[in-house]
């Protein structure tokens, strides 16, 4: 009797047994799936032309840098970067692509539908890759493509963010070679893609759609993972699985997976042949305007690195030694060393690296730094990964705004 | 006979142990969240109702104030590209009224 009473206040349509009923009530209760309104009207100000931000708290998710409202877009402030290597839940950065995207997952009925070019299609529950598959770990960097696009010169339209598009987090679940193998590839499979449960308001603007050549996708580290930091993933961020790519770029982490399909060919759809794509040469690069310029799909991650300790127009205290901190990451060869410079570049130390969370995951770092009264300091930082790639001292140029990577500086003052 | 309800401390407790055991057993549950209301506006201008009927259908206001200002060809550009390429159902007429208030609201000088 009281139950009932509740459970249709809580969730009208549902037949609900005692344990739905509950979460339901917890909702109401004041679980933190409510996100509080951005009427406070807390901002930010980033480091580019309209780069004023709200400060917005969404379901799940701590405060957090409003870049849009719908699709939502919340970018991870940078001071987050410095309490540690691993990126908690609640601050971890979201981007949507499609406004029709589900507000409310029955985890328990969620299936992923693995079929095209399979022996045995299947249809796989949550449990069903807890209980079936062997669970694996990684930790991971996920870092959009254009994170940092805002700081394009020329500017770039898009989506403005600043460093914060990125997150590393210990990533759970099951290797996706063992779903296509369970399904048995066909001879014939070119590319293997991927959809999620997010779907466009306008019947004709293309579904969120992502592809990996099949050697990629049966990569010993490529995972649907099903838990993030040890917890399930929060809904925004693709709740209750999505694909992990160590070392590649966000955009093929699809969110909510529904679908696994193995194809014939290599994919055309417009998030594969149109969107997405640098510029095919070395430095992925090409000069504003110039045309004809042969492009293919994003991949791997370039080698960053970032200050953390310190942001840019800070004041330091004069006379005692600090330790300057921060992270550095690449597309998967791991952090052979990271180089600290107090003077803009013109001299380097070389920074102690902290634990080592596997090549796919941000590396800590640390550096000492005597700043001396009265002087202003530029701080600068450079990672090289293990098959030598570094960062870039001239920033890259693409239409996109993908990749960017170059060595960036952190004025602060001494008093 | 009407008891009351469970108290809303007593149901968000009792959710919270009962959620622990259903996590450690694998079984996700059902999440549902309400997203915050946008507050982004299609500020005032010179064709605001063509634009804002146009544009909300797919996205907030905030992708246009989160732009760099761009030229008259680039807005036009991206009005295209939401028609061409999102399929964005902007009548052709409608272009015109609606690069002209992305240029009054966020337009760089030529």
């Amino acid at each position: 009797m009281t139950r009932e009473k509740t459970s249709q206040q809580a969730e009208p349509s549902s037949a609900g047994g005692r344990r739905r009923f509950l979460q339901a009530a917890g909702a109401l209760g004041g679980l933190a799936l409510l996100g509080r309104s951005a009427a406070a009207e807390k901002s930010v100000e980033l480091p580019m032309a309209n780069g004023g931000r709200q400060l917005a708290t969404y379901p799940q998710k701590r405060e957090l840098i409003l870049m849009t409202a719908r699709p939502v877009q919340l970018e991870t402030p940078m001071e987050v970067f410095n309490t540690g290597a691993f990126t908690p839940n609640d601050a971890f950065f979201v981007r949507w692509h499609l406004s029709g995207m589900p507000l409310s997952i029955d985890g328990d009925a969620f299936r992923i539908k693995v079929g095209g070019l399979v022996r045995q299609p299947l249809e796989l529950s949550i449990a069903d890759l807890r209980n079936n598959f062997e669970a694996v770990e990684v930790a991971a960097v996920c870092q959009c493509s254009g994170n940092s696009r805002g700081f394009f010169n020329p500017r770039v339209a898009g989506g403005e963010w600043g460093n914060g598009a990125m997150g590393n987090a210990l990533w759970r679940g099951v290797r996706l070679r063992d779903i296509l193998d369970k399904a048995g590839v066909s001879p014939g499979a070119v590319q293997v893609r991927f959809n999620g449960a997010d779907n466009p308001v306008v019947p004709a603007t293309p579904d969120f759609i992502k592809a990996l050549d099949l050697d990629v996708a049966r990569r010993d580290e490529v995972i649907v993972a099903y838990a993030m930091n040890g917890e399930a993933l929060p809904l925004l961020n693709g709740f209750p699985v999505r694909l992990v790519v160590p070392g590649w770029y966000a955009t093929y982490w699809v969110k909510m997976l529904d679908s696994i399909e193995v194809i014939d060919r290599e994919d055309d759809n417009f998030w594969m042949k149109t969107a997405y794509r640098i510029p095919k040469n070395d430095c992925a690069c090409m000069q504003p305007g110039e045309q004809g310029v042969k492009t293919v799909p994003i991949n791997r991650l370039t080698v960053r690195s970032f200050i953390t300790s310190l942001a840019d127009g800070a004041r330091v205290r004069a006379g005692r030694p600090l330790e300057v901190k921060g992270i550095a990451f690449d597309g998967g060869y791991g952090i052979a060393r990271v180089l600290f410079s107090s003077d803009g570049g013109g001299t380097w130390s070389q920074a102690e690296l902290g634990k080592d969370h596997g090549k796919y995951a941000f590396r800590e770092w640390r550096a000492p730094f005597a700043p001396k009264a009265g002087r202003s300091y530029r701080l600068t930082c450079l990672a090289v990964n293990n098959i030598g790639e570094s960062q870039r001292f001239e920033p890259r140029w693409n239409p996109a705004g993908y990749m960017r990577n170059v060595v960036e500086t952190v004025r602060v003052t001494a008093a | 006979m009407e008891k009351p309800i469970l108290r809303p401390w007593l149901a968000g407790l009792i959710a919270l142990v009962v959620s622990l055991p259903a996590a450690a057993a694998g079984t996700p549950g059902t999440v549902t969240v309400k997203l915050p209301d946008e507050t982004a506006r299609f500020k005032p201008g010179p064709g605001v109702e063509t634009a804002a009927r146009n544009c909300t259908l797919c996205h907030s206001a905030d992708y246009i104030y989160m732009q760099p200002p761009l030229s008259r060809a680039q807005w036009q550009g991206e009005v295209t590209k939401m028609r061409k390429v999102y399929g964005a159902p902007i009548e052709e007429r409608d272009t015109d009224a609606i690069v002209g208030y992305l240029l009054s609201q966020n337009g760089k000088p030529e």
